[in-house]
Parts: structure tokens; C-alpha cells; sequence
């Protein structure tokens, strides 16, 4: 089928203008298509294939080559497990290793709606793991009183979408604990909060949101975002065991879709510390989560076409976030693009550009603006959902865009 | 750790006016039936014509109060009105019956929640109602958008994303808005404070109107709950909140999740009714009779449908994990609110089976044309106009996207 309703209105948007007849006899024949699809015969845009992505360590070696990772655990085993599978592998150690861990949220004795929280019940008993009722603000302050009589709770809010009636608690009560209680030194650093993210598709309004930046604004929380269920296992430990009330989201697409070699062991991996993905000297790429899989696509293609070198940093943590590995690849490569999902304005793009255009030993070093893919600035809505994200077309055109500047 | 909680009731009444101690006790000793075909009527009475009222005894097991004198348990109907009863919610449940099979048919995407069984509720809030009330309710909505009169095709386009849905196809399943109905709410509890500033709005304006606030169980334990039933009964407003019990929010039944169960005390100062919810004459009854509360300047009150969904929370649910088949079979087979009706029309003489059958067909009919034309619509124009629209004043959309440049236009050419 030529002309998918996705491609035609890029096609159109992009002209500014209506469809031509053609175009719209093309629309109505693709009208059966369902609305979250790729678009046939494009060339950069293909869906993503995560069995293949260098993003995701199909084999054990690899996996164990990590040098964030102890020597112990390097010298252990590994097993394949999906985002879901690595985030519960990650809350049993947490549960096993410390009786303070707690987790709770709607439904999550019954292993939750993405089955993040599967067995745990029945293992830890229902004293430990346990349901709430729908109460989100609630939950929230529940979590902030029990962190801060020493427990660490890992609260779930059942999605990201969900979780504004509980920004009062995580704002005003979670982040200011430490600061306001002073001598005291109580603080509700034990909490971290679970949340699904991101778009899946066809979430519409309330199912795909991505609430990040919104967090990232708040002083005293930290604010974690994994791309794979080897990076998720060792940043929920570290979150769960950090002293800093943590807000840990999840793609909720990456969950069954991302599988890879994850070590059995516990591991920790660092919280504010971004990674260098892959090593490159002419643009540099800056995202976290998801969106990470299309960069490499597109920096793929880019080199592939333009001759170039591409590197890419996942951010890992949004907030507090790692400056100093931004500023030095592109100190390096004197171009950079700030890929997300969620809307531009705002966004964790706004802050990394500022950020690099006031440093004065990076901005020096610019050769191009600094660019921003990300989302449109408009509520997610049910028809264009695969449009509004950043795909690989956007990101191939802006690493172009960058170095023709 | 809360197993061992040691249950205690809660629900002490406030201020119980000594001559209402005697009939509230006696009335709290019962528990409200969820039979459908419980209501009787002296058959002699039936007249003749269509239009001409009769009454109905309804069971006494229909109503529990809280606070508050039981509504009349007679209720006056026509055959005409008994007939439409029976159309709608055939309607409503044929409606929901294609959005399922749309949603297998991967069709429909995303989120989608169902009111199959609960079809009773949104039919006989609307036969109780005018017009120019005004209904809010939550995610579990299409029922609800079609007696407010939503269009059938309407409300499928927007399950299909197509531009002549109601919301354009850009809300899908949760968000039906039209008019006196304001959604259509995918956050669980945040229509009922925005319900009650619908009702200030009609007790401001004036003109005898009220506000129908719907919710779940698992809603009704939302903080903002409580904060709109202060806010209604402060400044007496008229707004009939009311709790949509189908025994399970989301997957956690109402025991499990809630410290008192009985939704419609949870007012506390405001008076409460329980309904039986599948039973389509007995909320008739109720919201007539709240709504004439209201107009009676009494303030709001907490109504509490007992009712029953019979699928899962949402398409992803199959609705088995945490009750049991049989538990769903029951409610099914004996406790339906369409096949409750019938039986009672059938029995009363007030239309012959065949007659039935004929509107079945009309219903069934109607859907099927309904959902052809929605699966014809086209898609929304592709233009970004409609991708801007409605975030802003209409007009002030950007004329340009930033991040879409002609010179893009290769990468998009294949």
C-alpha cells in the first residue's frame, strides 16, 4: 500500500499546504491501516529492531565487558531478560538485600500492568509488597512519611500520565526534607518513585505522556531515565539505595521490546553520570531513553552518507545531569543535538543548550547552534502519536543540519 | 500487614434527626439488590395507549439511604418510556459489542474500557434528567457520551481516530465530550471537583438544573474526592455525585481497596442513596428523586450504583485474575439489566416478544450502519493546522512546525 496517513501528512506538513488529489485518493485507500504504524517503503524511518541494535548486548561477553560494572560482577553470569524482567530482577535483590525496602502502588501484588512487579508478593510476603488504593497523592505522601522514618520505599504510580495529583508531595514535601528539616537531618531520601513513560503509539492524552522535564525544575530529586534492561537493573539499584528521594522512569515501549544479556549478580551503576554510547569527533548527540535507539539509526545512516563521525551520550539521569561529559564531547566535536520525546519547550533540550552556549570554554568551540528534536509542542494525541516523537528522518536531517551549518 | 487490621466501621451518621433514626434503621438492616426484574406492578393498571403513565412498586431492596428519608419506591412510567429504556441500552451494549470486536481487530488502538453490563446506569440517569443537567463522568464513557446524545458513529470515529469523531480522533476511548456532557475523564477522580464547579456554575445561573458526577469505587478513595464533596455541601450545591460500584477498581476489589465500602456514606455531612445500579427503573427513581432534592435547594447527594462490569477494567484485562468466572456468569445470566427489563415488559404486557425482537433488530441494525459509516470516514486532513488546533485559541495556530522544514521534504519522498 503507497502512502501511508503517517507519511502523506509529513509529506504535506512539510509543504505546508493540503494534500493534492492524489495524494488524498492515496489517504483514502490507506484508510483501513491502522493508525500507528510505520510507513511502507521509507528508507530511514523503519521500525526499530532490537535484536539487533549495538545498543543492546546480545551475548554475555559484551554484556560483562562493561566497565562500570565490579570485577565480581564481570566475572559472573548473565542472563536475557526484557525491560520488565530487569526492573523486577532489580526490586527482588533490592527486597532481598535490605528489610527497609518496601513497594507498593496500584495493583502491584498482582504484578502490576506491566508485570514489573511479578512474584514479588508471593516471595516477600504481603507485609512488604502490597496494593494501594487509586490514590496517587496518597501514595506519594505515604512514601515520603515511611522514607522518612528510615524505610526505602519504591512507590509505583501505575503511569507517568498519573502522577500530577502526587507533584504537590514530590515537589514541596520530597524534594525540601533535607533542606527544610536542617538539624535534624531527617529526609525522605530513601523514596524512590517508579513510573512507566513515554509514547507506545496510540496512548492518546493520558497513556503517553513524558512528565520528565517537569521533575527535572525541582531541586533535591533525581530524576533517572534507562534505555536498556541492563542500564535499568543497575540504576533502579542504585536509585533504591541512593540517599536521594529518586524519580526512576520507564519507557513503557522498551519493556517487552528491549531484551539483552543483564549480569545476575547485584550491580550498581552511577546515578548523574552520563555514558559515551559511542565515540565519534564531528557532531555529538545528547539523549536518554528510548529515543536513544532512533539517534543510532540515523547517526548510522549520517556516517554512512556524509562521511562523518557521530557520537552519542545517553544522559542516563536528566537531573542532576551530567555536565562535564556533555561539555567535553562537544568541546571535541563543536556541534551538538539534543534528542527527546517528550515537548520541546522546556525541555531537557532548553537546559543542555543553555547550558552549553553559557559555559565559555564550550561555546567557544561551537561550529553550529545547538539543535533540539523533540516533541511538538501539542498534547499527545491518539491519531499522531509516531509523528509527534522524534523519528529517525528528523534526527538524520538535524545531525545534517548541524554540520552544514 | 493490613489483613491483620482489625476492620471497624467507620460510618457513624453525624446528625441523625430523631424521627429518621427509626426508618434508617430499618432500611440499613437491608443490603440493596442487584436483581434487574425485582419491581412489580399491578398489571390491571396497564392502560392501553403508549403515552399514558402507570406505576411501578419497586422492590424494596432497591434503595439503602444514608441521612436521608427514602426516595418514593413507586414510579411512574409509560410504556413509550419503558420501550426506550429497553432500545438504549440495547444500543449502548451493541455499541460497546463493536467497539471490542474493532479493538480485536486491532482497528481501535490503545486504551479502552468498557461498560458492558453497567448499561442500566447511563440509561436511567438520562430518563431521569433534562437536557439541560449537565453529566461528567470517567473513563468508562461511551454509554454515557450516547444518551447525551453522541452519535453512534461519533463515538466510533473517535475510537478509530478519524476526523468526524467526536473529539476529531484525537482522544480515543476516554474523551467524549458534547453537549451537557463534559467527558470523558482518563484520570481517575479528576472530574468529580471539576463536576462540582459545573454545578456552581448551574446554581449561579440559575434554572432549576443539577450536575450528574460519576466515579468508580477505586476513584471514590481519590483526595479530590473528598475535597469536592466539602466544597458541594459548603456552598449547597446541585450536584448528585455518584459512585459507579462494580465491585473491582481496576483489579483490586472494593474491600481490598477501600476502609468503608459503603460509597454512599462517604459524604459523611452529605446524605447518600444506594441503588440498585442494574436495575435500569430504580436509578430512574433515584436521580429523579435527587434531582428534585436539588432543585429543592438541599444541597448534594452521594448516590452509590451497585452495578457490574462484565469484562476486564480495559481491553488488555481479561477481567478473570482477581474474580471468578462463575462470579461473572451469574451476574450475567441472572442479574442483567437488559434481560431484567424485558422480562418485566414481557410480563407486564407492555410490548409482545415479537415486538422486542423488532427493536433488538432496529438496535443492532442501527449500530451496524453506524460503525459502517465511522469505518468510512476519512482520516483528518494532514495538515498542521489540525495538528495545532484547539491548544490555543482557534486561529493562533503556527503556520509552520518547528523541526519540519521544506527541505525536508526529501527525506519524506521515500
Amino acid at each position: 500500500m503507497k502512502g501511508s496517513p503517517m507519511r502523506a501528512l509529513s509529506r504535506a506538513l512539510v509543504r505546508g499546504s493540503t494534500l493534492t488529489p492524489s495524494a488524498s485518493a492515496a489517504f483514502l485507500v490507506s484508510s483501513r491501516q491502522p493508525y500507528s504504524t510505520h510507513p511502507p517503503n521509507a528508507k530511514l524511518n523503519l521500525p526499530t529492531d532490537y535484536s539487533t541494535t549495538p545498543l543492546l548486548f546480545q551475548t554475555s561477553q559484551s554484556a560483562l565487558a562493561n566497565p562500570e560494572l565490579s570485577p565480581e560482577v564481570r566475572n559472573g553470569t548473565t542472563k536475557r531478560m526484557n525491560l520488565f524482567q530487569a526492573v523486577n530482577d532489580a526490586l527482588s535483590i533490592a527486597l532481598a538485600e535490605d528489610e527497609s525496602v518496601l513497594i507498593f502502588g496500584e495493583d502491584v501484588a498482582f504484578g502490576g500492568v506491566f508485570r514489573c512487579t511479578g512474584k514479588l508478593a508471593e516471595t516477600y510476603g504481603g507485609d512488604r509488597v502490597f496494593n494501594t488504593p487509586l490514590t496517587e497523592q496518597g501514595i506519594m505522601g505515604f512514601a515520603i512519611g515511611a522514607a522518612a522514618e528510615g524505610m526505602r520505599p519504591v512507590a509505583e504510580i501505575q503511569f507517568a500520565d498519573y502522577v500530577y495529583p502526587a507533584f504537590d508531595q514530590l515537589v514541596n514535601e520530597a524534594a525540601k526534607f533535607r533542606y527544610r528539616d536542617g538539624a535534624c537531618k531527617r529526609n525522605a531520601g530513601g523514596l524512590t518513585v517508579r513510573m512507566p513513560c513515554g509514547g507506545v503509539g496510540h496512548g492518546a492524552l493520558y497513556h503517553s505522556q513524558s512528565p520528565e522535564s517537569l521533575f527535572t525544575h525541582i531541586p533535591g530529586l533525581r530524576v533517572i531515565m534507562p534505555r536498556s534492561p541492563l542500564q535499568a537493573k543497575g540504576l533502579l539499584l542504585s536509585a533504591i539505595r541512593s540517599n536521594d528521594p529518586c524519580v526512576f522512569m520507564e519507557p513503557k515501549i522498551l519493556y517487552r521490546a528491549a531484551v539483552e544479556q543483564v549480569p545476575t549478580a547485584a550491580y550498581a551503576l552511577p546515578l548523574s553520570k552520563a555514558e559515551v554510547l559511542k565515540e565519534g569527533s564531528d557532531v555529538t548527540i545528547v539523549s536518554y531513553g528510548q529515543p536513544l535507539y532512533k539517534c543510532e539509526a540515523a547517526l548510522r545512516q549520517a556516517e554512512k552518507d556524509m562521511g562523518v563521525s557521530v557520537e552519542l551520550i545517553d544522559l542516563r539521569t536528566v537531573y542532576p545531569w551530567d555536565k562535564e561529559a556533555v561539555f567535553k564531547s562537544v568541546r571535541k566535536t563543536g556541534r551538538c543535538l539534543v534528542v527527546h520525546e517528550a515537548m520541546i519547550n522546556a525541555g531537557i533540550g532548553a537546559e543542555v543548550a543553555a547550558a552549553i552556549q553559557g559555559d565559555p570554554q564550550t561555546f567557544v568551540r561551537l561550529e553550529a547552534p545547538v539543535a533540539r528534536v523533540a516533541g511538538f509542542s501539542i498534547h499527545t494525541p491518539l491519531l499522531y502519536e509516531a509523528l509527534n516523537a522524534p523519528d529517525i528522518a528528523r534526527i538524520y536531517d538535524n545531525i545534517r543540519k548541524v554540520l552544514e551549518y | 500487614m493490613f489483613s491483620r487490621a482489625v476492620r471497624i466501621s467507620r460510618a457513624a451518621p453525624i446528625r441523625a434527626a430523631a424521627q429518621r433514626v427509626h426508618a434508617a434503621s430499618i432500611v440499613s438492616r437491608r443490603t440493596v439488590t442487584t436483581n434487574a426484574a425485582s419491581a412489580q406492578v399491578d398489571k390491571s393498571s396497564i392502560p392501553q395507549s403508549d403515552e399514558e403513565p402507570f406505576s411501578v412498586r419497586l422492590s424494596d431492596e432497591s434503595f439503602e439511604t444514608y441521612e436521608l428519608d427514602p426516595p418514593p419506591y413507586t414510579l411512574e412510567v409509560t410504556k413509550k418510556q419503558l420501550k426506550q429504556m429497553y432500545y438504549d441500552m440495547v444500543v449502548v451494549r451493541q455499541m460497546e459489542m463493536a467497539a471490542d470486536r474493532l479493538y480485536k481487530e486491532k482497528k481501535i488502538r490503545g486504551f479502552c474500557h468498557l461498560s458492558t453490563g453497567q448499561e442500566a446506569v447511563a440509561v436511567g440517569i438520562e430518563h431521569a434528567i433534562q437536557k439541560t443537567d449537565d453529566v461528567i463522568t470517567s473513563y468508562r464513557c461511551h454509554g454515557f457520551a450516547y444518551m447525551r446524545g453522541g452519535t453512534v458513529r461519533s463515538i466510533i470515529g473517535e475510537l478509530l481516530g478519524r476526523r468526524e469523531g467526536i473529539a476529531y480522533g484525537k482522544g480515543g476511548s476516554m474523551h467524549m465530550f458534547t453537549k451537557g456532557f463534559y467527558g470523558g475523564n482518563g484520570i481517575v477522580g479528576a472530574q468529580v471537583p471539576v463536576g462540582a464547579g459545573l454545578a456552581f456554575a448551574q446554581k449561579y445561573t440559575g434554572g432549576k438544573k443539577a450536575t450528574v458526577i460519576l466515579y468508580g469505587d477505586g476513584a471514590s478513595n481519590q483526595g479530590q474526592v473528598f475535597e469536592a464533596f466539602n466544597m458541594a455541601k459548603l456552598w449547597n450545591l446541585p450536584a448528585l455525585f455518584g459512585c459507579e460500584n462494580n465491585k473491582y477498581g481496576m483489579g483490586t476489589s472494593a474491600a481490598r481497596s477501600s476502609a468503608l465500602t459503603d460509597y454512599y456514606k462517604r459524604g459523611q455531612y452529605i446524605p447518600g442513596l444506594k441503588v440498585n445500579g442494574m436495575d435500569v427503573l430504580a436509578v430512574k427513581a433515584a436521580v429523579q428523586y435527587g434531582k428534585r432534592w436539588t432543585e429543592e435547594d438541599n444541597g448534594p447527594l452521594v448516590l452509590e450504583y451497585v452495578t457490574y462490569r462484565y469484562g476486564g477494567h480495559s481491553m488488555s484485562d481479561p477481567g478473570t485474575t482477581y474474580r471468578t468466572r462463575e462470579e461473572i456468569q451469574r451476574m450475567r445470566s441472572t442479574n442483567d439489566p437488559i434481560a431484567g427489563l424485558k422480562q418485566h415488559i414481557l410480563d407486564w404486557g407492555v410490548a409482545s416478544e415479537d415486538e422486542l425482537k423488532g427493536l433488538d433488530k432496529q438496535a443492532r441494525n442501527h449500530v451496524n450502519e453506524e460503525v459502517a459509516a465511522a469505518e468510512a470516514m476519512p482520516h483528518p486532513e494532514p495538515t498542521p493546522k489540525i495538528l495545532f488546533e484547539d491548544i490555543y485559541v482557534r486561529g493562533s495556530e503556527p503556520q509552520f512546525i518547528r523541526g519540519r522544514t521544506p527541505d525536508e521534504n526529501f527525506y519524506f519522498s521515500n
